[in-house]
């Protein structure tokens, strides 16, 4: 096969010492910057796409995609060890990430994490060898009413993940919503929601500022005050022989995680407007729904944690798809990498696969080796974070809350968001006393933004006919599916009933 | 509990109402040809939030949910106490940035948890107020490139004399 | 307070005059900060594009003893950036990357109470024309046979853009006005994002600079049909201007660097001076012609007068617009 031998250039492209080292260094960092809450691969490709002047862009971006790999395998860190998750693309981690850790199963969290980021990376990448030029095209045929049908079926997948209140779970899907619709209406091009005529809410309300404030503030706050301070995670020594023992059961309980997460977060990332969060969320709700043990969800299941982490990375080497083929970025630190390539002299799209075949491949080649280097580097590392949460719980709150606002300054830049965290933070807390469920507000402040437009777009051109969810060809099915899955548990609700008074 | 639950529900109820009102700022319905306003998706889901409001209620007087059957307090004074230091004190802290510059005010806010609330020693509490925002400093401002607040203009100086030092 | 805060700034500016010898001001004035470098825009647009383009020759040049750092503050199109520069603590230290929002959002959200002939012109790095683009599929290829499809269609012709009041929906408004076109505008969150749509055929033309839709034009997938230009461009020479027929109309977003208002003038020509090296340098000018930007060098007096004339100009067309 002529791809194989292409394949087998590019990867001798990343074995020259100098990608080599490059790649090595590129991962470690990235893995640090995505550890910190609110830093991400994107601050990490945005500062170091200067340096990249100092090497031949075939390096350059070799370098910068090890980071964004690296940055990926690390976002799964501060959601498990901190409850934080550090970028969008890792919310769904910390769902069973951070019970498993609080259970003193950190180093499970933390290796099932990185096995299947993994496995995940590497399916990814050989799908993307095969079936480049297709999935473009797959890509392309995606408009707005099918992100739209899409994003209802990622709602769909999490009907079923919020408290057993029912009405305190829609509120919290409906503040979420709305939330995610202030600032700035790019339809009619008119400011929205400014609240309280504060101008800085013109900038609208990001996810992080809202996740940084319920985990970060309102989590941390709940568990000082129904521990009373006495918060003990109970970590057996990290020894060669728990982690390999770790390794085997993350294996044994994420195997099935995994593939779902590798192949559905593959093809939502190829996505140019979805990307790696629906995709990581989508996997979470659908490995819950195949599950036999569903109640495991939510209280530590490894399984939980493998399935969003390996549809990130998935995702990740997904969304570099449309930005190679078509020049389209699928994510803000895509966009980046894009801008460094046009930065090389190289225009990125249909024609970069024929044009700049030697680049292409080489860059391809760096995926598979970074996504090695990471899963090495990264389990190398574990120890040192399980270390970490081993300090006294009176040091490690407080340093979990200058991470939270400092991390939450480098993503906003904005005093005006820190004191929203804060906000966010204290109202948390109290909802949390009163048994409302926060996941989904988050949930729905991620995909608000994509849901809106979309379905407001499609709406335009079919002249307000709702018909136009149910026609196309691609997104018919896919609307029907999400309202099917929606309406199960409705069905459910009222089956129990029936019985009841048959009986 | 009890009381918590339906003042609570009262308070949301009037936030969604005041979420709705503020929605009205652009059209809120069906455009003729052209789908929703740009009100519409904000009011709407305004209006979900009320609902469920009313719904909480409803379950509150019935009786349902667990804690509009509970009389035990929101909180024992324990509780109440470590909420408002703590919380508190993050306040503080998001206040001081302003003021005495984010680094500063991390610094301030480590003395304050680590010595005052987690009892610790002086010479750990000094040493993590001290090295913490210096380590965060070359991180953000020498690593990363990122600027964080710098307080009123009297701590310039000492910037400064900082991005002598790294750059 | 604001008047102790004055007063000292005023005293450090006054024994900082005293103790230079005037003439040396200009080479004297080095920042002592970090570089507040504001994207008017959020990541990936041409905007975002040239500020790191800016900030990656000014780095591997070694051209400023401290560095820039660009932030993207793209919110309310726009509006955070210049509440941002308005509001700047340190303007000496706080410069913005424009696009043409920074005349068409002052206007159209008047609440702002931005003023942007107040801000510093520094260096107008170029312009960036507009193409209108239309699918290969369509069969369409030139001007005329678009303006009958259009008309054909009758209000069922579907162009996508960055948004009511964006620069593309004015040079769309402005076509349509001409020629009597009704138009469907479906307003999307970034040019790449309308390109990438018009590839997979969702829209059937669009407006848009060269840069973002060069690749799909390279392999052939997008046809130009007409330049919003002055005079037809070097890349598309067989492609005529909106003047050509018979219209007195061209549109450019601008690529600009501006300072913060109140920025002192050693600052600002320092900034002159360095922006202007840059513009002058071999990976610059390369980026122009590889990106189809066309140069519109200027100085102070120049800009802010083009300045004017470019409000003048946005409040009529956005009046036709909203009217």
């Amino acid at each position: 096969m002529e791809v194989l031998s292409f394949l087998a250039d590019g990867i001798l492209v990343a074995l020259e010492p100098i990608n080599l080292l490059l790649i090595l260094i590129g991962v470690t960092v990235g893995l640090f910057i995505g550890a910190m809450p609110g830093l991400g691969s994107v601050n990490g490709v945005a500062i170091l796409l200067p340096i990249t002047f100092l090497v031949p862009p075939g390096s350059a971006i070799i370098f910068l995609a090890a980071i964004y790999y690296g940055a990926m395998y690390g976002g799964a860190i501060s959601s498990i060890t901190m409850g934080i998750p550090g970028a969008s693309t890792a919310v769904a981690t910390t769902f069973d990430g951070r019970p498993l850790a609080l259970q003193g199963r950190a180093s499970l969290a933390l290796v099932t994490a990185a096995l299947a980021s993994f496995v995940g990376g590497t399916v990814a990448n050989i799908l993307f060898t095969l079936f480049a030029p297709l999935l473009a095209n797959m890509a392309l045929s995606f408009g707005p009413p099918e992100i739209f049908a899409l994003m209802l079926l990622a709602f769909a997948t999490f009907v079923g993940l919020g408290g057993d209140d029912i009405p305190k779970t829609i509120f919290s899907i409906c503040l979420g919503l709305v939330l995610a619709t202030v600032g700035f209406d790019t339809i009619s091009g008119e400011p929205r929601l400014v609240l309280f005529d504060i101008q800085g809410f013109l900038r609208g309300i990001g996810f992080i500022v809202l996740a940084i404030g319920v985990y970060g503030i309102g989590e941390m706050l709940w568990t000082i005050e129904q521990t009373r301070g006495e918060v003990t995670t109970t970590n057996p020594k990290m020894t060669a022989k728990g982690m390999l023992s770790d390794t085997k059961e993350a294996v044994r309980r994420g195997w099935k995680g995994t593939w779902i997460g590798s192949i559905l977060g593959f093809f939502v990332g190829v996505l140019p407007a979805a990307g790696a969060t629906p995709g990581s969320l989508m996997s979470y709700g659908v490995a819950k729904m195949v599950s036999k043990n569903r109640d495991e969800y939510g209280k530590g299941s490894p399984d939980g944690v493998a399935a969003p982490e390996a549809a990130n990375n998935a995702a990740s080497t997904g969304s570099m798809l449309p930005m190679l083929t078509l020049g389209i970025p699928g994510s803000p630190t895509t966009a980046i990498l894009l801008g460094g390539m046009v930065i090389w002299g190289l225009t990125p799209g249909p024609r970069l696969f024929v044009d700049e075949s030697e680049f292409v491949w080489g860059l391809i080649g760096s995926f598979y080796i970074s996504n090695i280097a990471a899963l090495f580097i990264n389990l190398a590392f574990i120890p040192l974070f399980v270390w970490m949460l081993r300090m006294p719980f009176t040091i490690l709150a407080p340093l979990i809350f200058v991470l939270s606002i400092v991390g939450g300054f480098a993503a906003s830049r904005s005093l005006h968001d820190l004191w929203l965290i804060v906000i966010f933070g204290l109202a948390a807390f109290f909802l949390r006393k009163f048994d409302y469920p926060l996941a989904p507000a988050v949930l729905a402040i991620v995909l608000g933004p994509i849901a809106e437009p979309t379905m407001r777009q499609s709406l335009l051109l079919s002249s307000g006919d709702p018909m136009i969810f149910f026609t196309r060809p691609i997104a018919g099915p896919i609307t029907v599916i999400a309202i099917i899955l929606i309406l199960l548990p409705a069905i459910k609700l009222l089956r129990p009933k029936r019985s009841k008074g048959a009986a | 509990m009890r009381q918590g639950e339906i003042s609570l529900a009262g308070l949301l109820a009037l936030f969604s109402m005041y979420l709705m009102w503020k929605s009205t700022e652009l059209p809120i319905g069906y455009i003729r040809g052209q789908g929703p306003g740009g009100g519409f998706w904000p009011f709407w889901l305004s209006v979900g939030m009320l609902l469920s409001c009313v719904a909480i209620a409803w379950n509150w007087w019935r009786g349902k949910s667990p804690a509009s059957v509970s009389d035990e307090p929101l909180m024992d004074d324990f509780g109440w106490r470590s909420v408002i230091l703590v919380g508190g004190g993050i306040v503080g802290f998001v206040a001081l940035i302003a003021i005495v510059s984010m680094y500063g005010a991390v610094g301030l806010f480590l003395v304050y948890y680590l010595r005052f609330l987690g009892r610790h020693s002086w010479m750990l509490t000094l040493t993590m107020a001290v090295t913490l925002p210096f380590a965060l400093f070359f991180f953000f401002e020498g690593a990363m490139q990122i600027s964080m607040p710098q307080g009123l203009p009297f701590t310039q100086p000492f910037f400064d004399l900082m991005y002598d030092i790294i750059y | 307070m604001k008047l102790t805060k004055r007063f000292f700034l005023g005293m450090a500016a006054g024994t900082a005059l005293a103790t230079l010898p005037i003439s040396a001001l200009a080479q004297e004035w080095q920042p002592k900060r970090p570089i507040d470098f504001t994207i008017m825009a959020g990541p990936g647009g041409g905007a975002d594009q040239i500020a790191r383009f800016v900030q990656s020759v000014v780095e591997a040049n070694d051209m400023m003893s401290r560095p820039l750092v660009p932030t993207n503050r793209g919110g309310g199109s726009g509006a955070e950036s210049l509440l941002h520069l308005k509001d700047a603590r340190d303007a000496d230290h706080t410069l913005m990357v424009t696009l043409n929002s920074f005349y068409t959002t002052p206007i159209r959200q008047e609440g702002l109470g931005v003023d942007i002939e107040a801000f510093t012109p520094i260096t107008m790095m170029g312009v960036d024309p507009f193409v209108l683009w239309v699918h290969k599929d369509s069969g369409i290829t030139t001007f005329e046979e678009f303006i009958a499809k259009v008309k054909e269609m009758d209000g069922e012709y579907v162009m996508g853009g960055t948004g009511t009041g964006q620069e593309d929906s004015i040079v769309i408004a402005y076509m349509s006005g001409a020629f009597g076109l009704d138009i469907k505008y479906i307003p999307y969150d970034g040019g790449g994002a309308v390109a990438k749509d018009l590839a997979g055929q969702q829209i059937m033309a669009t407006v848009n600079n060269p840069a973002e839709a060069k690749g799909f034009y390279e392999a052939g997938d997008f046809v130009p049909l007409l330049v919003f230009s002055d005079e037809r461009m070097e890349t598309f020479p067989d492609v005529p201007t909106m003047k050509e027929k018979g219209h007195d109309f061209s549109y450019y977003n601008q690529r600009a660097i501006v300072g913060a208002p109140g920025m002192s003038d050693e600052a600002a020509a320092y900034y002159r001076d360095v922006f202007g090296k840059v513009y002058e340098s071999e990976d610059w000018q390369s980026y122009l012609t590889s990106e189809s930007l066309s140069p519109l060098p200027m100085d102070e007096a120049q800009t802010r007068a083009y300045w004017a004339t470019q409000v003048a100009n946005h409040r009529k067309l956005l009046s036709e617009i909203d009217g």
